[in-house]
């Protein structure tokens, strides 16, 4: 409770701000339109846009879905097998060197004006930190746990006892590490999604803003904007509390 | 030894009454640095026998030597000539408990990584029998430090391996409930041959047949004293303080 008066009060006064700026200094609605007239914007576009945030949300929620299980894969696969380790973790460093949205044209030529180049582009951005954070998870197990599970499994084949270690103990052991990439990715994928959209696209958000600026119609934009941010939000708080939930068993506080 | 409520179930390995140990010339190193060197002992079957020493010297790593887990020349024979393979229980230091699953879960870790059916009525007897009939579904978390050694130890007496192999597995808790776990441990794992590792003299002296004292670097055996009588041992006898003193002088020769 205490929690929700601090943020309205903090979302109260920065509008008001905001507000104050536009009255005072005159400025033209169509540089920057004040708080009001975004609100009464978003009210009357309402259909408009929420027609557009469900496009925008079924490439977001794909890209984080197909990004996860390629992050997984690749992780277990580069942390399971040494030829794929030698050959996969420089591509993952040069994968992250290249910039993602120098891509976006190409993943536009490639895949075309719907849907697939913007799940493409949020899958791209999500699959470095998805990656790199289960991999350090499942290289960090506890030395004391392996061996324990290492003496249970002795009389298992080789190829067994790998799997059953990286089953029951590695894999498991991983999933915070997990959830910390997670937590990164569900953050950074709406950025993903929104500039596929910019550089070609018929609908979503991005497009909306992106149409909306070249008319002018600023108001619009920063609408289409307020509900951006507030789908990102709510998606990353909806991630954080299921991952969570998902992981009553390790420990979580803060600095008091 | 005491029959456990269970032990004729099906078990991969024949269990056999404890087998007796020979190290042969052990060595092992990380890279250029020789941790034990010409290391030979002879460990009774069916005994607990203690290795004693300063911490950091090498004795986890003799352990590991032991289990198989780290490699190095010289030879690991058991008594009846047949590998150790599969008739190892580990128990390592501090409780080694996985904090996802819970205390029952935890007593199953065995038949889960060997894709055996998890017999659930055989790990809660092992549960009552360390003394934690009501824990089953508790996350080690929410366990206090005795609690959770008592868990490990059900988990290791569910291995039910007729050589067990322990890293100061009571290091970490307090002294009364070290006292506590010394005498259940000594209890529980009688008849079995049982090698562990302590820094504590007084660990040694309560439950060991056999104490081996480690000195030097690279590591290697300095003696070896067999005191009389059973275990758990009082320690308030003179007979115990002579013994303490005797230790003492065999870990001080060297420094």
């Amino acid at each position: 409770m205490n929690r929700l008066v601090t943020g309205v009060c903090t979302a109260a006064v920065l509008l008001g701000i905001w507000q104050a700026y536009v009255s005072i200094s005159g400025i033209e609605p169509f540089l920057l339109p004040g708080p009001f007239a975004v609100a009464v914007t978003l009210v009357e576009r309402f259909d408009l846009i929420l027609r557009h945030l469900g496009v925008t949300a079924l490439e977001i929620v794909l890209g984080l879905l197909i990004g996860t299980v390629l992050g997984v894969t690749s992780a277990i696969v580069i942390h399971t097998i040494p030829a794929a380790r030698r050959i996969g973790l420089p591509l993952l460093v040069i994968s992250q060197a290249i910039p993602v949205f120098a891509l976006a044209p190409l993943l536009v030529l490639w895949l075309g004006y719907g849907l697939w180049s913007k799940v493409a582009m949020a899958v791209l951005i999500i699959f470095f930190p998805v990656t790199t954070a289960f991999l350090d998870g499942l290289r960090r197990t506890d030395p004391g746990m392996l061996d324990l599970a290492s003496i249970m499994a002795a009389t298992q084949k080789p190829l067994r006892r790998t799997l059953a270690l990286l089953i029951h103990v590695r894999i498991p052991a991983a999933l915070p590490a997990l959830a910390s990439g997670l937590r990164v990715a569900t953050g950074v994928a709406p950025i993903g999604a929104v500039v596929g959209e910019w550089v070609g696209s018929s609908a979503g958000l991005g497009y909306l803003m992106l149409h909306a600026n070249g008319r002018m119609q600023i108001d619009l934009l920063f609408a289409a904007l307020f509900v951006l941010a507030l789908f990102s939000v709510l998606l990353w708080l909806t991630v954080d509390a299921l991952l969570r939930r998902a992981l009553p068993w390790q420990p979580d506080s803060f600095a008091r | 030894m005491g029959a456990l409520p269970g032990t004729s179930v099906d078990h991969p390995t024949p269990k056999t009454a404890g087998i007796g140990l020979r190290l042969q010339d052990l060595a092992v190193s990380y890279g250029d640095k020789a941790i034990l060197q010409d290391l030979s002992l002879d460990i009774p079957a069916g005994r607990t026998t203690c290795l004693l020493g300063p911490s950091g010297i090498g004795k986890s790593t003799l352990l590991q030597r032991v289990a198989g887990l780290v490699d190095g020349p010289g030879q690991v024979m058991s008594s009846d000539g047949l590998p150790l393979t599969g008739r190892i229980a580990l128990m390592g230091q501090g409780d080694g408990l996985l904090p996802w699953l819970t205390a029952l879960d935890n007593v199953l870790l065995g038949a889960r990584v060997r894709r055996e059916r998890p017999d659930r009525d055989r790990a809660q007897a092992m549960l009552v029998r360390v003394g934690l009939p009501d824990v089953s579904g508790a996350l080690p978390a929410t366990l206090s430090g005795g609690m959770r050694q008592r868990v490990a130890l059900a988990r290791t007496l569910m291995e039910d391996r007729p050589l067990v192999l322990m890293d100061e597995p009571f290091s970490a808790v307090d002294a009364l409930t070290r006292l506590k776990l010394q005498d259940l441990a000594a209890e529980m794992l009688s008849g079995r041959t049982v090698l562990m590792v302590t820094h504590d003299p007084w660990e040694a002296i309560r439950i060991s047949h056999a104490i081996t004292v480690m000195t030097g670097d690279p590591a290697t055996i300095q003696r070896t004293l067999n005191p009389d009588g059973d275990t758990p041992r009082t320690i308030d006898t003179d007979a115990a303080r002579d013994l303490w003193r005797e230790l003492m002088h065999a870990l001080g020769q060297v420094s």
